[in-house]
């Protein structure tokens, strides 16, 4: 019996959640397309600083990790496709992996790692600190003040970097196809000319939108996590914790339904 | 046909406020009169925080009604709330100045969001407020850079930056040593005087209440179990009152039976 109460539970809780994370998103896209019309505009320098934090700051580290994912699946699809002396599909591999799949995913991950966690401990911290409530009898509302900004920098900013991130995987790639040490043999140009091949507008296309759609994710579970937050600075570690994690489990989850839609819908 | 009563800036008429299933506030009635300050006491866990976070409209009454400048917050949506809530001001107990703003921010910050000032006027009332509590040339600095004392003065900066109606003190003397608390008490008075604005604190602090309040209400278990001016306080006979104004400790439980069973855990052993 036991069992099934905690079964029970863990699901009302688990649907629960994600209730919290829908009406956090909907008062934010309220705020968002609806708001602007009725008198309380949209803090667009507020947008551009946190479009600043999540997307440019991001680079030099989302730039270094998709490089080197692009290196590896170039290795890893290389141990294959040696055995059949198709050495030169390499280039193809690496450019749908990390369009469909990579790229926007180890985008999520860094963002999840930098922004994510930031938006928890910040508003968390701004909970425990009763600045919430200052905004609150201020007449400015949180969710308003707060998370549109981010929600508009991250949904703008994740397929930016996702694009960025399937171009430095493919330069990564290209380090493996051009490097003679390696033994592929291709020419630099020789190796975009394949990638451009293999390549299909959609490739690139179902990653932005699996890419926007992580952005919304990873903003709702930040936002909500902080909001969550409960007395003292030890509460504020806990949402911290459990925005990246909650995050990361969200992002796979968002990013199966996606892809089984995008296999379904290619057939 | 506004409040219950015409001239008050606050009527407070049977207000019950619940958490969950558990009522903190258990029918409360007050008025307070414009350009009055009302001092409310109450110890730790007597409810006095929750009135006040439900005068400011941060939480909901569960019955009874909540009548602020003529309208019933009670009964407003968010919207109409927040039009009162320009008019009002709060200086909370740890100042909850945003940390990732000036202290000349914090105080331009609903000046820039709700009116339309020219940018130029926002900083001269910026470093008029800050004069007025004592902080001018401080602008730049950020709230980490203050101490206590100043943070709880660039709070109530912010909290006049609207020229609010009424003021709400959240202790404003608590975690203070005693000479910034007087310069505290003394800014509240000040405000009093110049501008006539009505102000309610919140305090268990004896000498500050009696100090700047006219009047005062003592908040126990969620009950108003004495409320009138200063002197009627002092002359109150009202074994509780007399409790809290007189500093008398609860009276220690000496029963050994319970003092045994707290320091085993066990039930006592049953005398027959």
């Amino acid at each position: 019996m036991a069992f099934f109460e905690s079964v029970g539970r863990n699901t009302i809780g688990g649907l629960a959640y994600v209730g919290g994370l829908a009406r956090l998103s909907g008062r934010a896209a309220y705020f968002t397309l609806v708001g602007p019309f009725r008198g309380k505009p949209v803090r667009l320098s507020r947008a551009f600083h946190q479009a600043m934090a999540v997307g440019i700051e991001a680079l030099p580290i989302l730039s270094t990790i998709t490089f080197f994912v692009g290196l590896i699946l170039a290795l890893q699809g290389a141990y294959e496709l040696r055995k059949f002396g198709a050495l030169q599909y390499v280039a193809g591999g690496v450019a749908v992996s990390m369009s469909r799949e990579l790229g926007p995913l180890m985008t999520a991950i860094v963002v999840i790692g930098r922004s994510g966690s930031a938006f928890a401990a910040e508003i968390g911290t701004m909970k425990v600190t009763e600045e919430l409530d200052a905004l609150t009898t201020m007449a400015l509302n949180p969710v308003q003040f707060l998370v549109t900004p981010k929600f508009l920098a991250m949904i703008l900013m994740l397929p930016c970097l996702a694009t960025w991130a399937d171009f430095m995987g493919v330069m990564g790639g290209a380090v493996f196809g051009v490097t003679p040490f390696f033994g592929a043999n291709l020419t630099l140009a020789g190796y975009i000319r394949a990638t451009v091949d293999a390549l299909l507008v959609r490739d690139i296309i179902t990653g932005l939108i699996k890419s926007v759609m992580f952005g919304g994710v990873i903003t709702a579970v930040g936002c909500y996590e902080g909001f969550e937050t409960g007395g003292g600075a030890e509460a504020v570690g806990r949402s911290t914790t459990s925005a990246v994690v909650m995050s990361i489990f969200l992002v796979i989850i968002v990013d199966l339904v996606f892809t089984t839609l995008f296999y379904l819908q290619g057939r | 046909m506004s409040g219950p009563t015409q001239d008050s800036a606050i009527s407070v008429r049977d207000l019950r406020v619940r958490y969950g299933d558990r009522e903190i506030l258990h029918g409360i009635s007050f008025d307070v009169p414009r350009g009055e300050t009302l001092v409310i006491l109450g110890g730790s866990g007597s409810g006095k925080s929750t009135l006040l976070r439900t005068l400011v409209g941060l939480q909901p009454a569960s019955s009874g009604e909540v009548w602020i400048r003529g309208g019933d917050i009670s009964k407003m949506s968010e919207e109409e709330l927040d039009e009162t809530r320009k008019k009002i001001g709060m200086s909370f107990q740890g100042g909850a100045l945003f940390g990732s703003m000036t202290v000349g921010e914090n105080v331009c910050l609903p000046l820039r969001e709700h009116t339309h000032l020219e940018e130029s006027t926002i900083q001269i009332i910026m470093r008029l407020k800050l004069e007025q509590v004592g902080l001018a040339g401080f602008e730049s600095y950020m709230p980490s850079q203050l101490s206590g004392g100043m943070k709880k003065r660039a709070a109530v900066a912010r909290a006049l930056a609207m020229d609010p109606e009424i003021l709400f003190f959240d202790e404003p003397s608590a975690g203070l040593d005693p000479i910034i608390a007087a310069g505290i008490d003394n800014l509240i008075l000040k405000l009093k005087k110049a501008f006539r604005m009505t102000i309610i604190v919140v305090t268990h602090e004896l000498a500050s209440a009696f100090l700047i309040a006219d009047s005062m209400l003592l908040i126990n278990k969620g009950e108003i179990i004495a409320q009138g001016t200063n002197q009627e306080m002092q002359a109150s006979t009202h074994p509780r009152v007399r409790q809290f104004l007189d500093r008398i400790a609860e009276p220690e439980v000496s029963d050994e039976m319970n003092y045994l069973q707290m320091l085993t855990g066990e039930a006592p052993p049953r005398v027959l």
